[in-house]
């Protein structure tokens, strides 16, 4: 579904991805884990197309296509998602009149038909439960005012209404606690299935509790410089990413 | 010094073309009003008109205005083919007074609103009512503003609303002027005047729009009586043709706890200025001014606004927002004026303004003069671009570049839009913005 190829990016004259490969297929689910400043965030903004970072060298294919080609809409309809780190307040906006156009955007683009009020507000109901939301938040300005933790579940619950064939959850997990954490996870993994593909950017293991990575990698210095199962995340934990430095010139040349 | 010529040009073709409105009056120069129309014509051909030297007028050069020839419009049967479907506001415009080039059609207006001694009507027929003459010329004054003396001079057409006191005109009044420049450009001077007395209330929406294109210019001039403890709800949306010029004026008398709204949207017209003068004349009022405008291609926006505080315990808020594109100009220009009697005043200024080019423009000035020691007086001026952030975010979901910028520019301008209280009202302008921003 997805092969990066020696992908080089850069932002603000700083050079941060420096010779990426990753390959995704269809049913997995990657965990991308690694020190801050690793270029984890760059990983997932360069995908989403966010216009700031510039592509030096390398390549990423998606479903046949040539995704650094295209815009961040055309990404969107053609099944990819980002989760933001950091989701954008923006008031005057309402969460319903917007969740309707972007639906409706994605539709038309599939060749599928608008759907009409009643549909949407049925679909848009089943999938707040999902996340455990109230009816409430349809009526506000997308992610104005909402805590922390809202927003990171009205990122899942946009993924959950949009089904993305590519999900990428970009730290999905800060600031939130337990129960928070555990609700987010339970709307991704409704999610899972043999055609779509997740990649989890984290920092912390905690969330691979309850988001069970099949593969998990270590991104360091602009490298993935480490890849394994679950486990790996495991040993992260315990062990911390320094021990990893010893190693990313074997892993590399792996 | 071309402006100058072009100056002196207008004012002998004013002056000439007042002779002929006069001639074309038949028996409506032997009334009263009359002698109003002739000092203000004489008051105009003293002023002249305004340039870039009166401080009002520093950043809106009128010049262009008058770089072509009008006709003034005549008292000719309006064309009632004209079909203006297109610019009712669906149920709101059961109640309507349709101008065609500045001429009333009444043919194409039409009336569900009663009450006792409610009035509606066109003001050529009312001249003579004494409700009327109480209150015509009263609150606008020419002596300083010249295109209010030409206004005055050429009053004739235009809208009168005279509510009695206690009732409540519970369907709004839409006032809708269409303009066809197309074969012939022409100037009008519509004069409304809306009369609330004592408790009583009434909703009005006036629009402008363009039937064909052309150049023309509209010169409108509205006095406001807002009675005690009486509402007055004002939206105006302008969409004049782009090559069109509009200038409007509007003098509001509040009196003691009455309550006025103003909603002001200019989406067309290559040079407009609205002048809008509330005087709060009691104590306990409530003066709400909110406008947005969107300009683009060399259009030029001035919106100057004047508060004057005369009594205590009054509340004034103001927020006028701007979005310009392209080489646009815009102007604000918000004079609050605190006399000393005026205490425990509490006014409220913002202006806010997108550029979404390096060549758009904004000249904001706010203007306080305060003379009350225990008043509460705020105001703030803030320009930006639209939020990149924003329109990524949109865009990761989906939604196309045109579609996420015209949602931001909505939502830069929602909270002016809030302001229109009545729903139906507010959806459908909200769609005539939406298709502004995606055209």
């Amino acid at each position: 579904m997805l092969k990066i190829k020696n992908l080089e990016a850069a932002v603000e004259g700083n050079q941060i991805l420096k010779g990426l490969n990753l390959n995704v297929n269809a049913g997995e689910v990657h965990a991308v884990m690694g020190p801050n400043g690793g270029g984890k965030s760059t990983l997932a903004n360069v995908l989403a197309g966010r216009e700031e970072y510039e592509i030096l060298s390398g390549s990423v294919e998606y479903d046949g296509q040539d995704l650094l080609d295209m815009a961040p809409e055309d990404r969107a309809r053609a099944g990819v998602f980002l989760a933001f780190q950091y989701p954008v307040e923006i008031p005057g906006v309402g969460m319903s009149n917007f969740l309707k156009t972007a639906l409706n955007d994605m539709r038309e683009a599939r060749g599928e038909s608008a759907l009409d009020a009643m549909d949407f507000f049925a679909l848009i109901r089943e999938k707040l439960e999902l996340v455990n939301m109230d009816e409430k938040f349809l009526s506000r300005a997308v992610n104005e005012g909402f805590s922390g933790g809202e927003k990171k579940r009205n990122e899942v619950f946009q993924m959950a209404v949009l089904e993305p064939k590519l999900a990428i959850l970009d730290e999905t997990d800060s600031g939130l606690d337990i129960d928070a954490l555990k609700t987010v996870a339970n709307g991704v993994n409704a999610q899972r299935s043999k055609d779509n593909a997740i990649i989890v950017v984290t920092h912390y293991q905690r969330l691979l509790d309850y988001i069970v990575p099949d593969f998990v990698h270590v991104l360091s210095d602009g490298r993935i410089v480490k890849s394994g199962d679950k486990n790996l995340a495991l040993q992260l934990e315990e062990q911390g990413y320094d021990w990893l430095k010893n190693e990313s010139g074997a892993a590399v040349a792996a | 010094m071309a402006n100058e010529s072009v100056f002196e040009e207008c004012k002998q073709w004013y002056l000439s073309r007042f002779q002929a409105f006069e001639d074309s009056l038949n028996g409506g120069a032997e009334l009263p009003f009359h002698t109003t129309r002739k000092q203000a014509i004489s008051r105009f051909s003293e002023l002249g008109l305004p340039t870039p030297g009166n401080e009002e007028w520093k950043y809106t050069n009128v010049a262009p205005i008058f770089e072509q020839k009008y006709e003034v419009a005549a008292q000719s049967e309006a064309d009632t083919d004209v079909d203006i479907g297109p610019f009712t506001f669906g149920d709101l415009s059961r109640n309507r007074m349709v101008f065609l080039n500045g001429t009333y059609s009444k043919e194409l207006s039409s009336f569900s609103s009663e009450g006792q001694g409610l009035l509606i009507g066109n003001l050529s027929e009312l001249l003579e009512n004494d409700k009327v003459r109480a209150h015509l010329g009263r609150y606008a004054n020419f002596t300083d503003e010249p295109f209010t003396a030409i206004n005055t001079a050429f009053a004739n057409e235009g809208t009168v609303v005279y509510v009695p006191s206690g009732l409540t005109v519970k369907e709004p009044l839409h006032i809708l002027h269409l303009s066809d420049g197309s074969s012939a450009p022409f100037a009008t001077n519509p004069r409304n005047l809306f009369v609330v007395e004592d408790g009583g209330q009434v909703s009005v929406l006036e629009s402008y729009h363009q039937l064909a294109g052309g150049s023309y210019f509209n010169n409108a001039v509205a006095e406001i009586f807002v009675g005690k403890n009486a509402r007055v709800e004002h939206t105006k949306i302008q969409q004049e043709a782009l090559d069109a010029y509009h200038i409007a004026t509007f003098n509001v008398h509040q009196e003691r706890e009455s309550h006025f709204a103003s909603v002001n949207i200019d989406l067309g017209g290559r040079l407009v200025r609205n002048n809008l003068n509330v005087m709060l004349n009691g104590e306990h009022c409530e003066t709400h001014l909110l406008g947005f405008y969107v300009g683009s291609g060399v259009q030029h926006i001035d919106n100057h606004t004047f508060i004057d505080h005369a009594k205590p315990h009054c509340f004034s808020n103001e927020l006028y927002k701007g979005i310009l594109d392209d080489h646009a100009q815009g102007v604000f220009n918000g004079k609050i004026l605190v006399r000393q009697d005026a205490q425990k005043t509490n006014a409220l200024q913002s202006n806010k303004t997108l550029l979404l080019t390096d060549d758009a423009a904004i000249n904001a000035k706010p203007q306080l003069e305060i003379f009350a020691d225990d008043v509460k007086c705020t105001h703030g001026a803030t320009i930006g671009q639209l939020d990149d952030e924003a329109l990524f975010y949109l865009r990761c979901r989906g939604i196309g570049k045109d579609m996420a910028e015209a949602m931001l520019r909505h939502a830069f301008v929602a909270d002016v839009l809030e302001g229109i209280k009545d729903g139906a009202l507010r959806e459908t302008i909200d769609a005539k913005i939406i298709d502004r921003f995606t055209s």
